[in-house]
């Protein structure tokens, strides 16, 4: 029991679904590309996409690219801030199959042109999961910190990365595997109990099979 | 044990231990979150301030995105301050601080959600100007918002506090549930005078149904508000006079949950039946989306 989930959160009205989820949607987004959002594309969908203006999910999801938590009260200005701070946005609406109504799908691109596209849904209470990651079907919250590894599906990569987590003194509290039976890549997603440092996932990155890894803190 | 799956639990379980409500809702939710005792409390604290902040913050000129919403704290305030109020300034007080708090929310202004955002005026619109009555001390008050959690954590274990499952009944009737007992304990009231008074409110909005015009948390939701601060007001008066739910803490919030299941979704959030679906709604709607 949290009590701060029945008074709270402290958030920027008027929804915690519409508004708060959203913030920390694209929040989750920004972390994932590793930082500034330079270009953004963000496709509403259900109920995002048909009320989605009016409770401000709009303005929420570029407060969040900008870095903005769900309480801050600049929140309703993001579209202005985004201008004044050169990140480029366009919305549309899109008809994801099988997804939760107040979903959206982001596609990022940082400054240097490192690319990240999410597919996540915010699930209530302000509380959000991303069921996408560059088009592999994974499920997370981002209420921990949490590594995600992409690599080549090929055997010795969970271990490898399950010792360098060990050697850090991190506890793993969960670990997804998901296979994407086309491409023969695999996702790794491993929440756990500590923060993770930035040199800890450029060591998982360097690591052999490895393509990709992010973290969210 | 589980303390929270029912209200006899959790009062059981705060006798058990010897604790007043307040302090076993605070220990238990400290523990099961691996937060201090002392982070708990400050943050409760940074939560009341919050809620001050947006009533003294309030904008009358603030308007929501949709137009349709703001101003009328604003006008309810010059009204009582006319002496034009029938009920008198104390409840005109309960009355536009609801209203301060459920605009505020539609203008994308910092609230805080209790148990809900839409039905975030409920809690503030008791505790605030009981306090400016009564002089109440921070502390006195936070201890209110412990006990208005330990309520709503059973309401949301044994029921539900979203309106897309429940309907409003799980919004502002869990919200007005919550501050009756928040009420009872501040006016002195013993913890089965708080059970009552948040079995009492709860039963007297059962069956309200979620029918956002347009789908957007405005009409009814700001208005909503303030009937839910004067449920919780009645209720504890009931209870705080010794009247009991003839039904039990925990049957009426069984009886909510049943209530909820059987609603239609077209009541549930969807924005498509009650007054959603009135012609002026539908009109609204075409214009607005
Ligand atoms: S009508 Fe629906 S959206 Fe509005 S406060 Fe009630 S439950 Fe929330």
């Amino acid at each position: 029991m949290n009590v701060f989930d029945l008074i709270g959160p402290i958030m920027v009205g008027p929804s915690s679904s519409h508004t708060a989820g959203a913030v920390r949607i694209a929040l989750v987004g920004r972390k994932l590309l590793g930082g500034r959002v330079a270009e953004a594309e963000i496709l509403l969908h259900g109920s995002f996409a048909d009320t989605g203006r009016g409770h401000g999910t709009d303005r929420a999801l570029v407060a969040g690219l900008l870095g903005m938590e769900s309480d801050d009260r600049r929140i309703p200005d993001s579209f202005e801030m985004a201008r004044q701070l050169g990140l480029a946005f366009r919305f549309g609406t899109v008809e994801l199959r099988g997804a939760h109504p107040n979903s959206v799908l982001l596609r990022l691109k940082s400054p240097t042109g490192d690319a990240v596209e999410l597919e996540a849904a915010s699930i209530g209470g302000g509380r959000i999961e991303v069921r996408r990651l560059d088009g592999m079907p994974l499920c997370f919250t981002a209420e921990q910190p949490t590594l995600i590894v992409t690599n080549a599906d090929q055997p010795g990569s969970v271990a490898d990365v399950s010792h360098l987590l060990a050697a850090r003194g991190i506890n793993i509290a969960t670990f997804q595997v998901n296979r994407d039976s086309r491409g023969g890549r695999a996702i790794m997603v491993i929440e756990c109990d500590a923060t993770l440092p930035a040199s800890l996932v450029d060591e998982v990155a360097d690591l052999p099979g490895i393509l990709k890894a992010v973290c969210v803190n | 044990m589980v303390y929270f799956d029912s209200i006899e639990h959790m009062l059981a379980g705060a006798k058990e231990r010897e604790l007043p409500l307040w302090q076993f809702v605070l220990r238990v939710s400290a523990g099961d979150t691996g937060m201090t005792e002392g982070a708990s409390w400050q943050q409760m604290q940074r939560t009341l301030d919050a809620m001050r902040a947006c009533d003294e913050d309030y904008d009358p000129e603030a308007r929501s995105r949709s137009g349709l919403v703001g101003g009328d704290a604003e006008k309810l305030r010059l009204a009582v301050d006319r002496g034009e109020s029938i009920s008198g300034p104390f409840v005109g007080d309960i009355l536009q601080t609801a209203l301060r708090m459920g605009e505020s929310n539609a203008c994308m202004c910092r609230i805080v959600a209790a148990p809900t955002a839409g039905a975030c005026g409920v809690l503030p619109a008791v505790l605030l100007p009981y306090a400016r009555r009564y002089q109440t001390r921070d502390s006195e008050l936070i201890r209110a918002l412990y006990v208005a959690a330990g309520f709503g954590a059973v309401i949301a274990a044994r029921a539900s506090i979203s309106g897309a499952q429940s309907g409003c009944q799980a919004e502002i009737g869990a919200a007005a549930g919550m501050a009756a007992a928040a009420l009872v304990y501040l006016h002195g009231g013993d913890e089965e005078q708080m059970a009552h008074g948040c079995a009492i409110a709860l039963k007297n909005l059962m069956g309200l149904v979620c029918d956002p015009v347009a789908g957007l948390v405005e009409i009814p939701c700001v208005k909503r508000n303030a009937i839910g601060a004067m449920d919780a007001l009645s209720a504890a008066e009931l209870a705080l006079a010794g009247i009991r739910s003839r039904i039990p803490p925990d049957e009426v919030i069984d009886a909510m949950r049943a209530v909820g299941e059987a609603l239609p979704p077209s009541l549930r959030e969807t924005g498509r039946g009650g007054l959603a679906a009135t012609p002026t709604a539908q009109a609204l709607r075409s214009v607005l989306l």
